[in-house]
């Protein structure tokens, strides 16, 4: 009898293991106000047809990573890819609360807003360590690609060998240059894009199922 | 009393000689006491990504409020298609200048120059 309960275990395990694949944890990556929450909503919104989170043009509104699970994302060819997708707060290498002050939020709301994205950051860099899969590192293509950020952003993801595209976002405004970034990172698929117009998503879409799977 | 600004040159040897955990604890120390750190040798990615962590939990109001940090070569000397093929990572950061956020600006970075510009507190 025990042997048949241990065989049964078993198989039920094997079968667990083949049907309830662990999910692909997409992170979306980038530096303070580069459209990452835009990005997250619009892909909930077009593939589950709900919101994730609050966007905003205060830098850290995103101070807690947020997940969204089982979005089936597919492609021209009827191919497709399920993922959860990672909102994750904005990485930085330095946070004054006084640059909250400027948005009009009181010295006390600065001070937790500050304290908050410090724990942000912090927990974005442990999401990459333990959870993530593949990044799509996203960049607002009017500024400078070369940060010191960025660059060790992608230097840290390149070394857990995990698949990333880049999204160069805001290509709506016209000091947008999605060429300076493919120049930066020649290494990745750079995918211009307008998070906020819908711009090119499908291009974005049609990379993830490629690249992702 | 002369007023100035402490910059520590840090050899590879030492570096070498140094587990992670003792060179990030050296450069927040240096760093949160005003003093501007230049390593020899830069960072790995997993030091990096410790160091980034490590400042966010030092962080305090009207206090230290982060770190400026920047590192060559990077622009111009992207690894390429070549990285791709062979499935290396990204070369090893050189020379690595970082400082407190609040007096440090980094004015320009080439292949092959940082500019750094310090104010005194
Ligand atoms: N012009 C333009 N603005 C955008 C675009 N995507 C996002 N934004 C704006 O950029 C700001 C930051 O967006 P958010 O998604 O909160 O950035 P996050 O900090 O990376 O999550 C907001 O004011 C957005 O409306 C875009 O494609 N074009
Ligand atoms: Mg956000």
């Amino acid at each position: 009898m025990s042997i048949f309960i241990q065989t049964r275990n078993r198989v039920s395990k094997f079968l667990q293991a083949f049907f309830r694949k662990k999910r692909t944890r997409i992170g979306i990556y980038g530096p303070p106000n580069a459209g990452k929450t835009t990005l997250a909503n619009r892909i909930a919104r077009d593939w589950t047809g709900e919101e994730m989170g609050q966007v905003s043009e205060i830098p850290h509104e995103t101070r807690r990573a947020s997940r969204k699970s089982d979005i089936t994302i597919s492609g021209s060819n009827g191919s497709s890819i399920t993922i959860d997708i990672v909102d994750t707060p904005g990485v930085t290498t330095k946070i004054d609360y006084m640059e909250f002050l400027e948005y009009g939020v009181t010295r006390d709301e600065a001070v937790v807003r500050a304290r908050e994205a410090t724990e942000g950051v912090a927990e974005a860099m442990h999401w990459l360590r333990e959870d993530i899969d593949g990044v799509i590192y996203m960049l607002d293509s009017t500024e400078d690609p070369f940060m010191q950020v960025n660059i060790m952003m992608i230097g840290i993801i390149e070394s857990r060998n995990l698949p990333v595209i880049i999204a160069a976002n805001k290509i709506d405004l016209p000091a947008a240059s999605p060429q300076r970034i493919r120049s930066a990172f020649p290494q990745h698929p750079v995918i211009p894009i307008s998070c906020l117009e819908g711009k090119n998503v499908e291009d974005l879409y049609e990379k993830m199922v490629n690249h992702f799977r | 009393m002369i007023e100035g600004i402490q910059i520590d040159l840090i050899s590879e040897e030492r570096l070498a000689t140094m587990t992670s955990m003792e060179k990030i604890r050296m450069i927040l120390d240096d760093v949160r006491r005003g003093t501007i750190v230049i390593l020899e040798k830069g960072l790995a990615p997993e030091e990096q990504s410790t160091l980034i962590e490590m400042t966010m939990r030092e962080i305090l109001p009207d206090g230290f409020n982060g770190i400026e940090i920047e590192t060559y070569p990077s622009r111009a000397d992207s690894p390429g298609f070549l990285k791709r093929l062979l499935g290396k990572s990204a070369p090893e950061s050189r020379l690595t200048v970082i400082g407190p956020a609040n007096q440090l600006r980094m004015i320009k970075k080439d292949k092959d120059v940082i500019s750094a510009w310090i104010s005194t507190r």
